[in-house]
C-alpha cells in the first residue's frame, strides 16, 4: 500500500489536439514541442513538482509513444519517486468490457483505483495543454480555506475574447453562482483555466454518479462540475492573474512561443525559483557565425546560425545558413534553412529542409486579403524544394517540389 | 575487445598545480570548458559510448566541485545497480598517503581493480581535450598484439614535467621514450591514455611496490622490466593537452573553427553533460553576436564577438565582450568592455568597467569577483 498523500494531481494528456493538425499528426498534443526546449507538459508538470506535489498520474490515449517515452521514469522533472512519483496512465483491459477514455470525468473515473491507493485529501485535475507556471499550493490553501468541493483557477480575460471560455459568475467571496459555456454575448470574463482542485471523497462519488447516467458525456466542465453545483456543492474560483495560454490551435501555439520573447508576457522561463524543467539532449553549445545577424529570439544548443534570425524561436540543432532569413517563425528540432531560403510567419516541425531560394510564409502587411492570411506550417520531415513557395497559412504535409507554389 | 571487457579510471588530480588559477577553486576533472561542459566529460563519455559500464573516477585535492558535478553518473547513464560508477577519493591505509602520483592513485585503486571482472583497464587523465573513439583504440591494440598501448598525439610538446616523448618503430612499437627532453619542442607526446589488461597492471603496480618505484611512466614504461610490447595509437582528429591557462584560453578559442566542432561534437559520440535546466538563450533588440560559441541560458543584449560563453552569462545593453572565455554566470553589465579575459563563475564586471588582456596573455578573473 502506497504512503498516504494530501494532494494527487491527474494530468489529461489524451486529447490528440486535432486544431493542431499536422504536428500532432504523429503525437499528442501534450508532447508538441514549446519555446525553443521544452514540451507543452513540461509546464504542469513543472509546476506540479514545484509545488510540492510528487504524485502525478498522467492519463494518456492518443498516440503516447513519443509522450511515455518522453516522460519515461519522470527523472527529468524530478519525479522519479520511490513513493509516488509518475505514473503513465492507459486505457487497459476490465473484466466488463474495455473503453477508451471517453471524456476527461471518464478517465478519472477508470483509475479510481490508482488515486485510491493514495487515500489523497484532495485531487489536482490539470490540462496537458496550458502554458503557464502556477503555484497549485497556494490554490490548494484556497481550497481549503473555503471548504470547498472544487476550486476552479480563474483567470480574467479580455472581454471581446471571453466567448471563447467557460466563464463562470462568483459573489464577492469568490464563490461560483452560476456558469456559462461559450456565450455568444457574455456577461462575466471571468474564464475557467481548466485546472481544478476536488475533494477526493466529494469527486469519487460524483464522479461514479455521473458514470451511472447514460446520457452524460462525461466531461467535468458540461457533466460533473454542473452537477456538483446544481447539488449545493461549495465550488469557489480561484483567482489568477499570471499567464496563462490555451495552446490548442495553430495561431495560438505560435504566438504563445513569441509570447516567450516578450518581457512584458509575463512567463519568465529564466526564473530559478520556479523552473520549468525538460528532457534535455545531448546538444554542443550554439554557434553564431560572422555572418549571422540574431536579434529578439530564442536559440537553443546545437544551432549553427549563418543568416538573419528576428523574433523567432530556434529549437535545438537547427541550422539556418548564410544569406536564409527567418522572422516571426517557430523552427522546431534538428531543421535546416539553407542559403537564400526566406521563412516568415511560419512554424517548420522537426527536421524539416528549406532548400535554398525558397519563400515560405508572408508578413500579413504584404498580404492584400488578410483572411487568408495566418501562419504557414511544414510538418515533420518535409522538404521545401529549392525555389518553391509557401503560401500564409498553408499546413503542408508532403515535399513541395524544386520551384512548386503551394 | 568490447565495451564490457573494459573499465576505465580516472584521474582528474593530475595536473592541477599547472593550471592553478582554473583549479584554485577545484581539480582538473571540473575545470569548465566548451560552454557547457567540464573536462571530465569528454573522456566519461567515450567511455561510455564504447560500452564500458564500469568507471572508477580518482581524485586527490579540490574535489567536492568534481563530486557535485558527477554525482551519482546519471548523466552518463553510470547510474547502475550493477557495476557503474566509483568514486575514489584519497583512501589512507597504511603505505598510501593522498595521492600525489599516478602511481599512488592505482595503488590507491588496487581495491577497485581486485573486485573489476572486466579484462582490460582504460586509464587516462583530465587534461586532454578530444572524442576519442575507444573502438579503434581497442581494435589497434589488438591487431598489434600489444600489451600496453599509449595514446599520443602530434605536435608541440605539452609543458608539463612528465610529458612522454614517443619514438615510434614501423610496427607501432615504442622504440624509445623520453620525458619532457629539454631540447625538443615538437614530437609524439603521450596523452596519459593507456590500455592495458588488469592483469597486466595489477602486476605491474605490485613490481613498483615491492621495488620502490614512484613514477609510472619513468619506473615502469621507460624501463619496460618485462620486456613489453609497448605501442603507440595516434589519436586521430582534434587532440589537445591543456598544459596552461594560456594553452586553456587557446583551445577553447579554437572552438569557434568548425572543423574543431565538428571532431569534439561528433554526432556519432555526443558529449554527455550534467544537466542545469536553463532555458535557451535569448538575444535582445539589438543584440549583435559574432563568430561565438554561446550554451544555454544566457541573455545577450550587448556585443559579443569570438567568444566562447557559458551557461547563464549575461551580457547588458551596451557591453561589448571580444576574445573572451565566460564562465557560468559571468554578468557583464551595460557600458563595461572585456577583451582577451577569461571569467571564472560568478564573475561581475559592473557598469562602465574594462577590462583587458592580449591574445598571448589572457587576463584571468577569479571565481565571484566584482569587478
Amino acid at each position: 500500500m502506497a504512503r498516504k498523500k494530501e494532494c494527487i494531481a491527474m494530468l489529461l494528456a489524451g486529447g490528440q489536439g486535432s486544431r493542431l493538425g499536422i504536428l500532432t499528426h504523429n503525437i499528442a498534443k501534450p508532447a508538441v514541442p514549446f519555446g525553443g526546449k521544452y514540451r507543452i507538459i513540461d509546464f504542469p508538470l513543472s509546476n506540479c513538482v514545484n509545488s510540492g506535489i510528487d504524485t502525478v498520474g498522467v492519463l494518456t490515449q492518443y498516440q503516447p509513444l513519443e509522450l511515455n517515452d518522453y516522460i519515461g521514469n519522470g527523472q527529468p522533472w524530478d519525479l522519479d519517486r520511490a513513493d509516488g512519483g509518475v505514473h503513465v496512465l492507459s486505457p487497459y483491459q476490465q473484466i466488463k468490457g474495455t473503453e477508451w477514455y471517453k471524456g476527461t470525468a471518464n478517465a478519472i473515473y477508470q483509475n479510481i483505483n490508482f488515486i485510491d491507493r493514495y487515500s489523497p485529501e484532495y485531487v489536482a485535475i490539470l490540462s496537458g495543454d496550458h502554458i503557464y507556471k502556477m503555484d497549485y499550493a497556494k490554490m490548494l490553501d484556497f481550497h481549503k480555506k473555503n471548504d470547498a468541493a472544487c476550486t476552479i483557477a480563474m483567470l480574467e480575460v479580455p472581454w471581446d475574447e471571453a466567448s471563447r471560455f467557460g466563464l463562470m459568475f462568483t459573489d464577492p467571496d469568490g464563490r461560483i453562482t452560476a456558469f456559462e459555456e461559450k456565450p455568444k454575448n457574455p456577461k462575466s470574463n471571468k474564464a475557467s483555466m481548466g485546472v481544478y482542485i476536488f475533494t477526493w471523497s466529494k469527486l469519487r462519488k460524483y464522479l461514479i454518479a455521473d458514470e451511472e447516467d447514460p446520457s452524460s458525456s462525461n466531461d467535468f466542465g458540461k457533466n460533473v462540475i454542473p452537477a456538483m453545483h446544481t447539488a449545493g456543492e461549495r465550488l469557489y474560483a480561484y483567482p489568477f492573474d499570471g499567464y496563462w495560454k490555451d495552446v490548442g490551435t495553430i495561431d495560438s501555439l505560435w504566438e504563445a512561443n513569441l509570447d516567450m520573447l516578450n518581457p512584458k508576457a509575463n512567463l519568465d522561463l529564466g526564473d530559478k525559483t520556479w523552473r520549468i524543467y525538460a528532457k534535455n539532449t545531448a546538444q554542443p553549445p550554439q554557434y553564431i557565425a560572422d555572418t549571422a545577424k540574431v536579434e529578439n529570439s530564442m536559440v537553443s544548443a546545437g544551432c549553427e546560425i549563418g543568416g538573419e534570425v528576428d523574433y523567432s524561436v530556434l529549437f535545438s540543432n537547427v541550422t539556418i545558413e548564410e544569406g536564409a532569413t527567418v522572422k516571426y517563425s517557430i523552427v522546431m528540432p534538428g531543421a535546416v534553412v539553407k542559403s537564400g531560403a526566406v521563412v516568415q510567419y511560419a512554424m517548420l516541425a522537426e527536421n524539416v529542409t528549406v532548400e535554398s531560394g525558397a519563400y515560405i510564409g508572408e508578413c500579413p502587411e504584404k498580404t492584400e486579403n488578410l483572411d487568408a492570411w495566418g501562419v504557414a506550417v511544414i510538418g515533420g520531415g518535409v522538404t521545401v524544394g529549392k525555389n518553391a513557395k509557401v503560401a500564409p497559412k498553408i499546413m503542408c504535409d508532403n515535399d513541395v517540389a524544386e520551384g512548386e507554389s503551394v | 575487445m568490447i565495451g564490457k571487457d573494459v573499465a576505465g579510471i580516472i584521474y582528474s588530480s593530475n595536473y592541477d598545480n599547472y593550471l592553478t588559477e582554473l583549479t584554485a577553486v577545484r581539480t582538473m576533472g571540473s575545470v569548465p570548458f566548451g560552454g557547457r561542459y567540464r573536462l571530465v566529460d569528454f573522456v566519461l563519455s567515450s567511455m561510455v559510448d564504447f560500452g564500458v559500464s564500469k568507471v572508477a573516477v580518482a581524485m586527490c585535492n579540490n574535489y567536492r566541485s568534481l563530486m557535485d558535478h558527477i554525482g551519482n553518473g546519471r548523466p552518463w547513464d553510470l547510474a547502475r545497480k550493477r557495476e557503474g560508477l566509483f568514486m575514489l577519493p584519497p583512501y589512507n591505509f597504511s603505505g598510501v598517503g593522498a595521492y600525489g602520483s599516478k602511481m599512488s592513485m592505482l595503488r590507491g585503486a588496487e581495491d577497485f581493480l581486485n573486485h573489476t571482472k572486466e579484462e582490460y583497464i582504460l586509464v587516462t587523465d583530465c587534461n586532454v581535450v578530444c572524442n576519442l573513439d575507444i573502438e579503434k583504440l581497442a581494435a589497434f591494440h589488438a591487431e598489434n598484439g600489444a600489451d600496453i598501448t599509449l595514446a599520443y598525439a602530434k605536435g608541440k610538446l605539452p609543458q608539463l614535467p612528465d610529458t612522454a616523448v614517443l619514438k615510434l618503430g614501423d610496427d607501432a612499437s615504442v622504440t624509445e621514450m623520453e620525458i619532457s627532453p629539454k631540447d625538443t619542442e615538437e614530437g609524439a607526446f603521450a596523452v596519459n591514455i593507456m590500455l592495458l589488461k588488469k592483469s597486466l597492471l595489477l602486476r605491474l603496480i605490485h613490481e613498483a611496490s615491492a621495488h620502490g618505484w614512484k613514477d609510472f611512466d619513468r619506473d615502469i614504461l621507460m624501463r619496460n622490466p618485462g620486456s613489453l610490447k609497448i605501442c603507440g595509437y595516434e589519436v586521430p582528429g582534434f587532440c589537445r593537452v591543456i598544459d596552461s591557462l594560456q594553452s586553456y584560453y587557446d583551445i577553447s578559442i579554437s572552438l569557434l573553427d568548425k572543423a574543431a566542432r565538428d571532431a569534439l561534437f561528433c554526432e556519432e559520440r555526443p558529449v554527455l553533460t550534467r544537466v542545469r535546466d536553463d532555458m535557451p538563450t535569448v538575444y535582445g533588440i539589438g543584440s549583435s553576436v559574432k563568430n561565438s560559441l554561446i550554451a544555454d541560458g544566457c541573455v545577450i543584449d550587448g556585443t559579443v564577438e569570438n567568444s566562447v560563453l557559458s551557461r547563464g552569462v549575461r551580457v547588458e545593453k551596451g557591453a561589448v565582450v571580444k576574445n573572451c572565455v565566460l564562465m557560468q554566470e559571468t554578468f557583464i553589465s551595460s557600458g563595461a568592455t572585456a577583451n582577451c579575459v577569461i571569467t571564472d563563475k560568478n564573475v561581475v564586471l559592473r557598469p562602465g568597467k574594462t577590462l583587458s588582456g592580449a591574445e598571448n596573455y589572457p587576463l584571468f578573473i577569479s571565481k565571484g569577483k566584482v569587478i
